[in-house]
This record gives C-alpha cells, structure tokens and sequence, in this order.
C-alpha cells in the first residue's frame, strides 16, 4: 500500500429498491487529504457521503474506514464526523448551546467549543440563538460542530452553500489548517473553483459510478480542448488571424458573452493551437489583451467526462 | 518468533449512553418556547384560575367537586384535574410527546443525531424518556398548582365526596393526590400514542394532533350509550375512574381496569412506535413518515388491543349493559342524602343526628311504568324516605337523577323546600347553598348487577 489510507472502498454497490445508487465503486483518500466528490446530481455523491458516515451499509463491496472495515450501520471508528445533507442544528439553542449540548452527548468537555467557535468565526455570535443565522453561519456552525470531535476523517456535503467570499476564504483555511494536521476531508461540492482550490484529488460520479479518480491536475490534462475567450487591440484582425491557425476552431458569437464583452472572440483549441495563435497574433502586430479558459479546466473536464454518462434527469442526488 | 502488539483503532465507536442521550433531548426541549409557555401555564395558570373561581359567587356545578370550591381548598384541585382529562392532558401530549419525533425530520436533524448517537435504539428511548419526563413535569405542575391555589383562596377544609360523606382535609388530601397519580397511566397511554403518530407520520401536522383527535374520539365514545365492557376498555378510562376514590368505601375496580387498560396502551403503542422507528431508513432524504401504511401498522394493532381488552374484561367481570340500574342509584342516593342530612343538620344547628339514625333509604324510577329501569338519562325520579331519632313518622323527599353513562349523577331536589330546596345555610366559609338541594353522586359501574 502507497501510504495510509483513512478511506478505502472496492466495489461499493447501494440500491434504493429498483435505484441503483453506486454501482462498483472504488475510492482511495489517503490520510491529509482533501478530496473533492463531484457529480450531477442522482450521480450518488449523497448516498457515498452518507456511507461514510456509518449512516447506510453498502448491499456490496468492501469499506474500510480509517483502517477498520464497516460492516455495520452507525459502526464507524472514533473522530469521523461531518454532515450530509445540512448541518443539522437546532434553532431554539445558541450557537454554543449546539455545541455544548453535542459535547456532551459525547462525553467531552465543553473546552474545545470557544477553539471551534474562533476557528469558524462565529465567536461573536456564539450567545445568538441559531434560528437567526444565515445559511452560511449555519454552514460554518456546522463545521465547528464537526471540528469539536477532533477529526481524523471529516465529510462534509457541501459545506459552502450560502457562503460569501469571505466566509468561503474563511471555511478554506479551516479545512486546509486541518489537511496540514493530518485530518482527511470529504468534501461534496457543486462548487470547481472550491474543488480545485482545495483538493489535492477528485472523484467524479456519474450515475453511481467513478468515472474520474486522482489529481486534480491530471484531470484538467486529460480535457484536449477548451473554449477561450480572447481579447486583442484588433478585433477584426484576430478574427481572421484565428480562423487560419490549423486545429483551431472560431465559435459562433455566444450572446451571453457578447453582452459583457462585445469585442471579445471565442476559440476552441487544445493548448498547442492556442500557443499557435498567440504566435500569429504577434506577427500580426495584434496585442493580446486578454486569454482566458471561458469554463475552468475542472469544470470543463467535469462536464466532459460526466456528458456521455448523464442523460438529463430531473432528480435530486439519492 | 516475536510477537507484536499493534494498537489498531476500534472497529465500532461505543453509541452514546442513554443518560446523555437524554440530557440532551431535555435541552432541546426546554430550550423551545412552546414548551416553556406549557410549563408556565401548568405551574401557574391552575392556581389563578381556582384562587378567581373559588371567590366567585356562580361554580361550576356542572363540573364533579365544583359546587364545593367556595368551601375548602381541596375541590379546586379535583375541577383542575377534571378539566385537565378532557382538555389539558390530551394536548399537553400531543404538544410534546406528539413531536418529539418529527421535530427531527422538520428541522432534517436525524442524520446529524445518528452520527452523533450511533444508536437509534438509545436515541428512541432518551426522546421517550424526556417526553414523558416533560409530561410528568407539566402534570406535577398542573395538580400542585391547583391544590396551592385553592388552599391559598379557601383553606384546608374537609372535602365532600361523592356520595356526601366528609372527607377529613388529612384524608382528602391523600386521596386528592392519588386521584392525581392515577391519571398518570392514561397520560402515558396518550404521550406513547403521540409518540406513535410522532415517528409514523413524519412531518405531517397529523401527527402533532393524535393524542388530541384521540381523546375527542375517546370523549364521544364516552357520551354514547356503550355497554360498560366497552367503556372501561377504553384507553381514557382511567381519566374518569378516579372519581371512584372519592365514595366509602372506593370503587377500586374501575380504577384499577382503567389503569391496567391505559397502561396496556402505553406499552403497546411504544412498542408500535419503537417498530417503526427501528425499520426507518434514515439514508431516504425524502422519508415523511409510513403513509396510509399507518392504518395498517398503528391503527389496526391498537384496534385489535381494544377489541381483545373488551373480550378480557366481558370474560372477566360479572357485569353486563350500560352498569347503572335501580338497586345501585337507590343504594347510592341513600347513601349521599344521609351523609349530606348530616351535614345540613350542622349547619342548621339542629340537634345532631347519624347516617345510622336516619335508615335512609330510596326507590327510584326511569321513565314512569313504561321503561325498564337501567341505563343513563336525565328521567330517574327517586324518593327517598328517612327516619328521625325519636319520631315515628318517616321523611320523605324527592329528586330529580341525571345519570350520565359514565356513572355520574347529578340529584335536584324537586321539595319538600324546607329539606332539599335552595336556600342558604351557614358554613365555616360563608353562606351556601343547602347540600341536601343539589349534589353529586357516583354508581359503581363494575358492581355486580343486583336484583331488584
């Protein structure tokens, strides 16, 4: 074994009666790892997390949780702890009343809650009944009522839904604070910009199955082509500059695009073409002002690889 | 060859106990503002309102102990705990028993406690064990509220009872706080029902109002004419039956069905609701409760413990029909005219007199010739006959009986006016109306039927 893995899943199957949920699944999350868990939804991300956290067993396969095998509901090792579907907090109690109450239905001290509070910036809020806070200080109690366990596998299911710029920077240090100590984070995001500002890894699901699992950089390698949005000195010049470089393709005006930006051109190409272009712009004596991915890579590869196995559906995630 | 010792981590964290796990669902409970109004309102609201009632010129007659509560404190108390088994307990259980469950699903919490709890066994018993201990709060707070406030605003004073005989204030208020303790096995049978509807229909508003749709139910049943198997097999039974303990000697046998029947309840509605709780697949985001199955899985069970305790108490009782016929009210009636005729003496000031003395005796009818005399109705007319120490003649006088089904009767006296018509005798408390002119009584449903 390459190093230790606080998660270990081979062909992890889940059935909801005719549903299938996961079908053979296989997931490696090696210890001080945040790894990403995408997929549309009914792809299986919620069924996963929730066998994660001991919530379901699985009709088939083979779990390992922090080296212990999971055979049974609710029979998880000591510091999982996380969230599925919400936080799941209750309004009529503080903020710290939350966490004191969770403290001590688990036998600990209510030392760490104060930490917890400052680590999620929510200190200034910690008397305020929960019934007042906002999706996001909702989200970020959520995570100090994980953190309160001492995690050595954190799962968290969206856990920046509702969040603003800064509270999402915020809820990023916490969680990269803890990869740095050793803990394992889960993290379902619909979010790429979050997933490929945090994960070192992804997996993607589609219809109950990976069809993408490893570095985040491997994946955006594995997308040949991407859209760009290029803005140049000479707009008329860099159209016909473009639609003479080899393997380079000029997309159609997008309306979208052309209500913020009238003067900006869309390319498709794989990254050689491109760097061909910018050469002819050069000669051409025609400045790049601005190039840019119109769809991040993450987002372009999700898209790409989840395409073929998703049909449109309606459904929420099993 | 060596061996080593490796520390591998526990396969299975233990589940939290069921003492934190109860801690726990305590605080959420007192921590939300409805149940800390309930608690308020039960702790509070029983005394003001017997302290106001009492000084009022117009009680509630219609109420069992209610025309005494200007004449000792103990009767206060006893119109709380009446009013409380039609009304307040129904909904003090379907305010807190009735959500203790779907409370979870409405707030999408259960994931959330699971994982922190790792055992919905402890967590069903610790949301049981603190639903009934807010209950048992709010039914402590609603009697010792009723007996401060009408102690507060009449005094210690001996009570009257159900068939006229003075209860000595030691005595009633022994048997004031068992009348009490013995409703808490039908509130249990309720809360467990609550509990039922709690865990079967989710978030449904319907299972907030079981216990009270129940008990309005149960009331209707009460009214209609059912023979007295059935009535004594009902889970609300026992809400009535402690009025038993307030004739000499007690009625204990409806009492104690009424108790054994509640408590059957209890346990078989937990263990309806502990069934479904443990099936529920707690991974189903989209689970709101069994559905129309709640026919099937709570309903039908409980229908068929009604129907086995109506088969059980047949087999086991002597009595049949409606329980209430000539030999019993004419027993009882005596009985209360004596007692009372003692009491009105007193307060006359008229030369002393025993029950003994007095040989009362009384002959009742339903209807005239035409019917047969059984059965509850505001038709009996009864004549009860007395002597006086030292006299030949013998007294006689005459009352109207409104029976209710239940056992219950009310005695108007219909003259002669200086025996039991209205007028006004003096008391340790005041003036107030003569107990001979009306009063209330209480037949022995469960009593063998005797010939007459």
């Amino acid at each position: 074994m390459p190093e230790n893995l606080a998660v270990r899943a081979r062909g992890i199957s889940k059935s909801f009666d005719e549903v299938v949920a996961l079908d053979g699944v296989d997931l490696d999350i090696a210890e001080a790892q945040i790894h990403g868990l995408v997929g549309p939804n009914g792809a299986g991300k919620t069924t996963l997390l929730g066998l994660l956290l001991g919530l379901a067993v699985a009709d088939g396969g083979d779990l390992e949780i922090l080296g212990s095998p999971v055979r049974r509901t609710l029979s998880l090792p000591d510091r999982v702890a996380g969230f599925v579907d919400g936080p799941g907090l209750y309004p009529s109690l503080t903020a710290s009343q939350n966490l004191a109450a969770l403290a001590r239905l688990r036998g600990s001290g209510s030392d760490g809650i104060g930490d917890a509070l400052e680590q999620v910036g929510l200190t200034d809020v910690a008397h305020d009944r929960v019934r007042g806070f906002s999706l996001g200080m909702r989200q970020r109690l959520g995570l100090a009522a994980a953190l309160l366990t001492k995690p050595r596998l954190l799962v968290l299911d969206e856990p920046a839904n509702g969040l603003d710029p800064a509270g999402t920077r915020h809820v990023h240090r916490v969680l990269m604070g803890l990869a740095a100590d050793g803990t394992s984070v889960v993290l379902s995001s619909h979010r790429m910009d979050d997933l490929a500002a945090l994960c070192s890894e992804v997996t993607i699901l589609a219809t109950g199955r990976v069809v993408f699992s490893g570095p985040v950089g491997k994946l955006a390698a594995e997308t040949d082509e991407l859209d760009y949005r290029v803005r140049t000195s000479d707009p008329a010049a860099a159209r016909r500059v473009a639609s003479e470089t080899p393997q380079l393709r000029v997309l159609p005006d997008d309306e979208l695009l052309r209500r913020h930006d009238a003067e900006a051109l869309l390319v498709r190409a794989a990254v050689p073409a491109l760097d061909d272009l910018v050469a002819r712009l050069v000669r051409a004596n025609v400045a790049v002002r601005e190039l840019a991915p119109v769809v991040a890579p993450l987002e372009a590869a999700f898209l790409a690889l989840t395409a073929a196995t998703n049909a449109p559906s309606e459904d929420e995630d099993l | 060859m060596t061996a080593v010792a490796v520390a591998l981590p526990r396969a299975g964290a233990r589940p939290a106990p069921v003492r934190r796990s109860y801690r726990f669902e305590l605080v959420k409970l007192l921590a939300q503002w409805r149940i800390r109004l309930l608690i308020l309102a039960c702790w509070v609201g029983p005394a003001l309102l017997v302290a106001v009632i009492s000084q009022q010129s117009s009680l509630p007659a219609d109420t069992v102990f209610g025309r005494w509560m200007s004449q000792t404190g103990w009767a206060g108390p006893l119109v709380v705990l009446s009013f409380s088994c039609s009304y307040v307990l129904p909904i003090v259980t379907s305010l807190v028993a009735g959500d203790v469950f779907a409370a979870e699903d409405r707030l999408g919490t259960w994931r959330h406690l699971l994982v922190a709890v790792r055992s919905p066994r402890r967590i069903f018993a610790a949301k049981t064990l603190a639903s009934l201990t807010v209950i048992l709060l709010l039914v402590a707070g609603l009697a010792a509220s009723g007996i401060v406030g009408g102690l507060a605003a009449v005094g210690n004073r001996p009570l009257v009872g159900l068939d006229g005989q003075l209860l000595a204030p030691a005595h009633a208020a022994g048997t004031v706080l068992l009348a009490w303790a013995s409703v808490l096995a039908p509130t249990l049978a309720f809360a467990a029902v609550g509990l039922l509807g709690s865990v079967a229909l989710g978030r449904s508003p319907m299972g907030l109002v079981v216990p009270a749709l129940l008990a309005i139910a149960l009331q209707l049943a009460q009214l209609l004419p059912l023979p007295v198997v059935v009535r004594v097999a009902l889970p609300s039974y026992a809400f009535i039956a402690w009025r038993g303990l307030f004739t000499d000697p007690p009625q204990i046998g409806p009492i104690v069905l009424g108790v054994i029947v509640s408590l059957a309840w209890a346990v078989a509605a937990t263990a309806l609701a502990y069934v479904l709780f443990m099936r529920r697949d707690f991974t189903d985001a989209a689970y709101d409760g069994v559905g129309r199955r709640v026919l099937v899985q709570a309903a039908l069970p409980l229908a068929a413990l009604l129907a086995v305790t109506v088969g059980v108490i047949a087999v086991a009782t002597p009595v049949a029909g409606s329980g209430i016929d000539k030999p019993k009210l004419d027993r009882s009636l005596a009985t209360a005219f004596a007692h009372l005729y003692v009491m009105q003496t007193g307060e006359l000031h008229r030369p002393n007199v025993t029950e003994a003395q007095l040989r009362s005796g009384a002959a009742c009818d339903k209807g005239g010739s035409l019917l047969a005399d059984h059965g509850a109705g505001n038709d009996w007319r009864c004549v009860v006959s007395w002597h006086l120490p030292g006299s030949t003649a013998t007294g006689q006088a005459i009352y109207q009986l409104d029976v209710t089904p239940d056992g219950r009767y009310k005695a108007d006296g219909d003259g002669p006016q200086e025996v039991n018509g209205f007028f006004q005798v003096h008391t340790a408390t005041g003036d107030a109306p003569n107990p001979l002119w009306q009063f209330d009584g209480l037949v022995d449903l469960l009593a063998p039927t005797s010939k007459g």
